[in-house]
Order: C-alpha cells, then sequence, then structure tokens
C-alpha cells in the first residue's frame, strides 16, 4: 500500500523528466518521415499515414481486439516464464550442483531459435493459444533463470553467514536476504524478456494464428498495405514503451530506493 | 536459575589438510567475559565460527549450554536494503516477534545506543561507519542474548568510539548477565574488558597462556590498564605468540601484581577475588 502511494506520489516528477526521452523519440519520427519521402509510401508510409491507419482501425474497434488478444498470449507467457524462471533460478543458485548442471542445459535453451520452437510449438498445440504462448514462454525462460541464477550466486556470503547466526527461518531469508539482492539482478532480466516476449508472440502469430496482431499483419501484408503495417507496429511498440516506463521504471526506482546515494 | 556454559573440549580443526586449531579447551560460564588474545591468522575467528555454528565441529567436543547466542562480526553486516530500524528489528523478526512489538523494542535499544529516530530511517549506506557498527550492536543486543561472540566488531573504528561502544557493551553485559567471548588482538582492549584471557599462538591455533584479572570490571581504570598491560606483554608467552623480541622485565618496584598465570590445567574461572569467595 506505501508502495500504491509513493509510486503515485512519484509519478508527475517522473513523467517530467521524460521531455528527454520524448525528443529522442521525435527524432526518430522525423527520420522516418525523411525516409518515407525519398523511398515513396508504397516502400515506406510516411508516419501521419500510419498513424490515420491506425486510428482506423481504433474506430473500428479492431485495434483494441487485436491488442487485446496479442497481449494475453504475450504476458501469459511471460507471467509463466517469470515465475518459473525465477523460482527454478533462485533453487539453482542456492546449490552449486545445480547451478553447474543447469548452466549448459541453460545455454542451450538459449542457443535454441524461436522459430524451431515455433515449429515444434505448432505440431503439439496446433492453432491454439498454447503455440504462441508456450514460444514466447521457452524464449523468455531462460533470460529470466540466468538472471535469478547469477543474482543468487552473487549474494554476499557475509550476509549469508550473519543471515544464519540469527537463525533467519527458510521463508525469510528468501523474504529479506535473496529477494532484495535479486532483483536487481532479476529486474533487467524481466525488461529483456518482456521486450522479447512481445516479439516472438507476434512472430507466432504472423505464421500459426488467425487473430492476434500477427495475424493482422499478414493481412496488411498480403494487401500490400506499407501504412497498416507501420500502424501495427507502432502499436506494439508504443504500448511496449508504456508498459516499461510508466509501470515497471517506477516500480524499480520504488524498489532499490535504498541504493540512492544520501 | 540455571547456569549455562560453554565448554570446549580438545578442539581441532582443518582446512583441507592446514590444521588450524589443535586441542583448545575452556570453559565459559554465566556472566563472564572472556578473551582470546592472538596475533593475526591463529584461527582466532575459526575457533568463534565453530561456537557459533558456522562451521561444523570436526573434532573435540563444544557443549553450548545457552539458549540464545548471537554473534557481532567484524564487519556491521547490515542489509543494505533495509533501514537501520529494519536491520535491527531484523533479530527479532527471526524468532517470529510480531511487528509492534519488535519495531518498539528497536526503538528503544536504539536510543540507548545513541541512534536517533532519524538514523532509524536512514538505509545502511547513509550511515557512517560508527553508526553502522551501533546498529549492527543494537540488532545483537536486541534479542537479549546470554552469549555475545564477539569478533573484533568494533576494529575499524577511531578510539574514541570504539572507548565509547565498548562502556556501552559493558553497561548492558553488567545489566544482563551476560557472557561475552570476545577476540581481539589488542591486548589492552582484553585487559579493560574481560575476566581472563586466553592467549592463542598459531601455527596451529592453540592456547599457551591463560591469565586471570581479579579486578573487578568496574574499578579499571586507564592507570591499571596500562600497568596490566606492561605487565603482560614482560611474560614470556606473549612476547613469542606475538613474535616480539625479548625484553628485560621490569616490574615496577613496590606495586603488587595485577594479574595471575593460571595453570594449563585450569578450565574454569578463577575465584574473582578473595573477598567475593
Amino acid at each position: 500500500m506505501r508502495l500504491l502511494r509513493t509510486l503515485l506520489g512519484d509519478w508527475p516528477a517522473y513523467l517530467w523528466s521524460g521531455w528527454g526521452a520524448l525528443a529522442s523519440l521525435l527524432l526518430l519520427f522525423a527520420g522516418w518521415q525523411l525516409a518515407a519521402e525519398h523511398y515513396g509510401s508504397l516502400v515506406l508510409a510516411q508516419p501521419l499515414e500510419a498513424f490515420a491507419s491506425l486510428g482506423r482501425f481504433w474506430a473500428e474497434g479492431s485495434a483494441v481486439q487485436e491488442l487485446a488478444i496479442t497481449g494475453r498470449r504475450a504476458l501469459s507467457g511471460l507471467a509463466l516464464a517469470l515465475l518459473i524462471g525465477s523460482a527454478l533460478g533462485l533453487a539453482a543458485g542456492v546449490s552449486m550442483t545445480a547451478s553447474m548442471m543447469s548452466r549448459p542445459l541453460v545455454t542451450v535453451l538459449l542457443g535454441m531459435p524461436p522459430i524451431a520452437w515455433l515449429v515444434l510449438a505448432m505440431l503439439w498445440f496446433g492453432a491454439s493459444d498454447g503455440t504462441p504462448v508456450f514460444t514466447v514462454f521457452v524464449a523468455a525462460f531462460p533470460v529470466v533463470f540466468i538472471g535469478a541464477l547469477q543474482g543468487t550466486r552473487t549474494l554476499d556470503g557475509q550476509l549469508r553467514e550473519m543471515a544464519r547466526t540469527l537463525h533467519l527461518p527458510p521463508h525469510l531469508m528468501v523474504l529479506d536476504v535473496y529477494l532484495p539482492h535479486l532483483f536487481s539482478y532479476l529486474f533487467p532480466a524481466w525488461v529483456a524478456a518482456l521486450g522479447m516476449s512481445w516479439k516472438i508472440v507476434i512472430m507466432a502469430e504472423l505464421l500459426a494464428s488467425q487473430d492476434g496482431v500477427g495475424a493482422a499483419l499478414a493481412i496488411t501484408r498480403s494487401h500490400l498495405d506499407s501504412a497498416g503495417t507501420l500502424a501495427w507496429v507502432s502499436a506494439v511498440v508504443g504500448l511496449l514503451l508504456a508498459i516499461e516506463y510508466l509501470l515497471l521504471e517506477p516500480l524499480k526506482r520504488e524498489v532499490e530506493r535504498w541504493r540512492e546515494p544520501s | 536459575m540455571s547456569h549455562p556454559r560453554l565448554e570446549v573440549r580438545q578442539l581441532a580443526h582443518s582446512f583441507v589438510r592446514t590444521q588450524v586449531l589443535a586441542d583448545i579447551s575452556f570453559t565459559l560460564s554465566a556472566g563472564e567475559v572472556c578473551a582470546l588474545v592472538g596475533p593475526s591468522g591463529c584461527g582466532k575467528t575459526t575457533l568463534l565460527h565453530l561456537c557459533n555454528g558456522l562451521l561444523d565441529v570436526q573434532d573435540g567436543g563444544i557443549a553450548n549450554g545457552f539458549a540464545n547466542p548471537v554473534t557481532l562480526f567484524q564487519q556491521p553486516r547490515l542489509l543494505p536494503w533495509k533501514t537501520a530500524q529494519g536491520n535491527i528489528a531484523l533479530s527479532l523478526k527471526a524468532r517470529g516477534v510480531p511487528r509492534a512489538r519488535r519495531e518498539a523494542a528497536a526503538i528503544r535499544l536504539a536510543a540507548r545506543l545513541g541512534l536517533s529516530r532519524d538514523d532509524l530511517d536512514k538505509f545502511p549506506r547513509q550511515l557512517s561507519g560508527g553508526m553502522q557498527s551501533r546498529v549492527a550492536l543494537a540488532r545483537a543486543l536486541l534479542p537479549e542474548p546470554d552469549l555475545l561472540l564477539l569478533d573484533e566488531p568494533f576494529a575499524a573504528l577511531d578510539i574514541g568510539l570504539k572507548t565509547e561502544l565498548y562502556a556501552l557493551l559493558q553497561q548492558l553485559q553488567a545489566e544482563r548477565g551476560m557472557a561475552v567471548l570476545m577476540i581481539t588482538h589488542d591486548l589492552m582492549e582484553a585487559v579493560r574488558l574481560s575476566d581472563r584471557i586466553l592467549l592463542m599462538a598459531a601455527e596451529p591455533g592453540r592456547i599457551v597462556g591463560r591469565f586471570a584479572l581479579a579486578q573487578p570490571r568496574a574499578q579499571r581504570d586507564d592507570a591499571w590498564v596500562y600497568r596490566t598491560t606492561a605487565e603482560l606483554l614482560q611474560e614470556r608467552v606473549v612476547r613469542d605468540s606475538f613474535g616480539l623480541p625479548d625484553a628485560v622485565a621490569v616490574q615496577p618496584a613496590g606495586q603488587p601484581a595485577t594479574l595471575s598465570v593460571l595453570p594449563d590445567s585450569s578450565l574454569d574461572a578463577p575465584p574473582r577475588s578473595p573477598s567475593r569467595c
């Protein structure tokens, strides 16, 4: 509750600090505009054309609908990866043997291209939600797992000894000692996993689903609709930016308040 | 009322093939302050870690009759993500004391140790080294331990702070009758604070001398401490243990000896002074 209150309280100041970020985004749009003018609308639609298409999708109601479907799939896969990856990574980090055994397995998982998982998932789950959710999970899992594993292994041994002499029960050991330290490793991993999950869910939908943003992209591609394609891309990227900067970043600042210099 | 004791019998310990401790035996009774003195690397910390259970006993035995031992480490070892208050209360949180009670107890004890409410809201990195040591001391003392194991907790502090914190510690020790086993390489500190000094030598770590200090702790002034430390430094075993060159004995004329050398077989505390027996 206190967390929520300070989060909301710090928001205006935080948003005000976003002008710099906004300026760099506008520069990107300017570059996009230049490229579009140079190559013509068929190859690269102008930003305003893309936004107009997005407005049309929005008015039709398809934007919200498709984004909701895609969001649900990406977030379910991501949530699974975060939960299972963090828990297993923590467990593996506590035991030397487990971390040594899991490292090569995770490297294999990391090296496996998501598209290969997608093909397998299509065989296993068909055209259901299972295909994109599984692909997202399996791609995001190793990233989160490695973060949790490294965080756990780097906990200061002196603090662990201190906690042992205080006879801290196991659940407090996790909550008060491991998790706060782990957070600075987990958080970047979670952000990376979030970005991956959006990219991969759209790829999976493009190839294996009848609905969602990926499927909508497949349709705009078949119509050679450059403005429509870019409209979907901007919607997805915009949503990702909003989640990261409006939700995750303020959360991180609050949880990591102890790092601030006096 | 029971009289718990810490009994260490013929303790030996090795890391891989290097023997770090050999044939360590001593007893610590309730309310007694015992100093383990020796050069760096003589296995003092290993011995302490065997006593607090961070290391498993390999050879010999430790019987710890104290119900509530705590350790104060050389470094404050505070959790950087908890405020000073959260760090202090952690020792009670570990025992399942409800939040309101443990926070209130933490604030009360912190005030005695010179920590203001303002300091309590700060994170460890915002506190000076002295303040961090106070927080660590408060965390150790909060659960009202009956045995305190000290691993030179204030070694990094300046002499003023060190004296102040030891005075606070001594007050609380006297009030609660805690047993204290303190590690130090500072003879003067040992002389000022302890009832008994166990002298250790290195390679392998073993006890080479036992000294009793009869003067009640409250009546030790600076002059007494200097004189006794000087006297201790005349002892052959002390010089050998610390690798000091031989010295000529200069026992000041007309002054009685302030410390008594105990035979090696005496494992228990000697009578403090004739009047108390």
